[in-house]
């Protein structure tokens, strides 16, 4: 299952990079704050290939000035599973910004 | 209600009423301790008559050979437990063998509680310093009415004690600090994280890596809903995943932001869900693992979150934080904000730039010419406000400032402009924050008169009509 859809993927990629080779278009999710602060609860986010999880979050930054706020105060996943900001990141990966939430 | 005599039989009643509640809550709790003493007592009864006559308990003999030493009450109790083949009798009796503290007896605590008094968590710890509103009811389903002004930790330990009178119910009814939090933590196998605030969420997460206690952990406000298990197994502790505290401004409270009632009820479930899970040996308890809960859309989504950091200040290679650095650390100074947040209390203008609503009352009832602008986001002014207020949302109130001179014009031209300063301009909001902000703005733009309403519309419910309702 696992390999099936890593080979899917990396066919995608390569018909995509054949015909846009230059960017790559990831789902950005946002959740608790972020949403309050985008007011999305998730977006396409365009990138040029190569781009580093970092890149992603320094373009939404410049989009959502806002965001700043929670910079260093969130978990990020990538596809559902931790990430640093160094992960270059494919096309149709899923990006999620998750800062805590404390109410209870 | 016509005559005085009505009004007083009325408040009698009421007093009456109000005594006789708090008689009978007493009494109840009374009884329940005291079943539960009989019941401890008949217990260790049947096992003194089982060891020093052995000829004719042969029946009680043959449940106490059992090894898992579950009575027959326990037995049927516990009977649909006992009928899971993955549970069974050992998860049951690991179960009755622990013990769990839920900090907190709010929206999580509430359904956390009621579960795990249920389920059988032998020894079972509730800690809150709070006391019971008409606010908390439409989430916090483990309090009546009845106990409405009284504390929580009673409350809801009355409500465990009356699902099961067969488990320990302890109540710690104070506020957890870095000073007491060692002592009660440390009576507890697992620790369940409840608290509402940033603060208190650092501080028990601290506790529990000094301490060696795994840790669960749920959050929810809106329609949003956190929850994983820190410092279990290897896993993260909440340093871990956010070494920086979140800036004020994103800290959102149920008290501010609201909360689907539901919401909170749901995280807590899976939070005495995994607290069993650690508790009876059963299963895979949801640790380097975040589950998020979305009410709106329906969607819950797992994801991996990172292991445990070795750099990380609690619980890294390097860290050495010890009991006595805990005591000393000052979690709201660390997080910049306060463990039991008391309403902001803004000071920006001077009193001449200040009304109270009293006053403000006064010159409505005069004629005066004024505006009154109230600030608060639109779906507040929605909930209620005072009659011919105007809502610019303090948002908003850059691009909408023709409305107010707009309003100023014709509340002049209808009141008639015979004082030459022309119709005054007054700011209101919820209590009295974001009026001062709208004021200093107002001024700089050149509405030199404008005040704010100090203590906003709950200055206005307290003062001035008892009848406004608040929120």
């Amino acid at each position: 299952m696992d390999i099936i859809e890593r080979e899917t993927k990396a066919r995608t990629v390569d018909c995509k990079s054949a015909e846009k080779e230059s960017s790559v278009q990831i789902r950005v999710l946002f959740f608790a704050r972020a949403r309050d602060l985008t007011g999305l609860t998730d977006m396409l986010l365009e990138v040029s290939y190569g781009s580093t999880t970092q890149d992603c979050l320094n373009k939404l930054i410049s989009r959502f000035p806002n965001l700043e706020e929670i910079r260093e105060c969130m978990v990020l996943a990538l596809n559902e599973e931790y990430t640093n900001e160094s992960v270059i990141v494919e096309e149709k990966d899923e990006l999620a910004i998750i800062p805590p939430i404390s109410g209870g | 209600m016509e005559s005085n005599g009505g009004a007083t039989d009325v408040s009698s009643i009421r007093s009456e009423i109000e005594t006789l509640k708090a008689a009978k809550s007493d009494i109840e709790q009374r009884i329940s301790v005291l079943e539960a003493q009989l019941r401890e007592t008949t217990i260790n009864q049947q096992k003194t008559d089982t060891v020093s006559n052995g000829t004719c308990r042969s029946i009680s003999t043959v449940y106490s050979d059992n090894s898992h030493g579950l009575s027959p009450d326990m037995i049927y109790r516990y009977s649909r437990h006992l009928l899971l083949p993955s549970f069974g009798v050992q998860g049951q009796s690991n179960l009755l063998k622990s013990s769990v503290l839920v900090v907190g007896a709010g929206g999580l605590g509430s359904s956390a509680l009621l579960y795990l008094a249920a389920c059988g968590v032998g020894r079972l710890g509730i800690v809150d310093h709070d006391v019971v509103e008409l606010s908390n009811m439409h989430r916090q389903v483990i309090h009546t009415e009845a106990y409405i002004g009284q504390s929580k930790v009673k409350s809801a330990a009355a409500a465990c004690r009356s699902i099961n009178s067969s488990i320990q119910i302890i109540e710690h009814g104070e506020a957890l600090r870095t000073s007491n939090a060692l002592e009660i933590l440390s009576q507890y196998d697992i620790v369940v994280d409840g608290t509402d605030n940033p603060p208190s969420r650092y501080l028990i997460s601290d506790c529990c890596v000094v301490l060696g206690k795994p840790l669960v952990s749920g959050a929810a406000v809106g329609l949003e809903g956190q929850l994983t298990v820190y410092n279990y197994n290897g896993g993260p502790c909440y340093r871990c995943l956010f070494p920086t505290p979140p800036p004020t401004t994103a800290c959102q409270r149920c008290a501010d932001s609201g909360v689907l009632g539901v919401v909170p009820g749901i995280i807590g479930c899976l939070q005495a869900l995994e607290a069993i899970k650690i508790a009876s040996a059963v299963g895979e308890p949801l640790s380097g693992r975040m589950l998020l809960l979305d009410a709106l859309s329906a969607r819950i989504r797992i994801v991996k979150i990172r292991g445990r950091s070795s750099q990380c200040e609690a619980c890294g290679e390097n860290s050495a934080f010890t009991q006595d650095q805990f005591r000393n650390f000052d979690y709201e100074k660390f997080t910049q904000s306060p463990q039991f947040p008391l309403p902001l209390k803004l000071n920006l203008l001077s009193a001449d730039s200040r009304i109270s609503s009293k006053e403000y009352k006064e010159r409505v009832d005069n004629g005066e010419a004024h505006v009154l602008v109230d600030v608060r986001p639109a779906h507040h002014f929605k909930i209620v406000s005072l009659p011919n207020s105007i809502n610019i949302p303090l948002a908003n109130l850059e691009a909408r400032l023709h409305e107010i001179s707009l309003a100023m014009k014709e509340e002049e031209k209808h009141k008639g402009s015979e004082s030459s300063s022309g119709a005054s301009v007054y700011a209101v909001c919820r209590r009295g924050n974001d009026s001062q902000r709208a004021v200093q703005y107002l001024h700089k733009m050149g509405f030199t008169s404008a005040r704010d309403i100090v203590g906003g519309l709950e200055s206005w419910g307290r003062d001035v009509d008892p009848h406004f309702p608040t929120y």
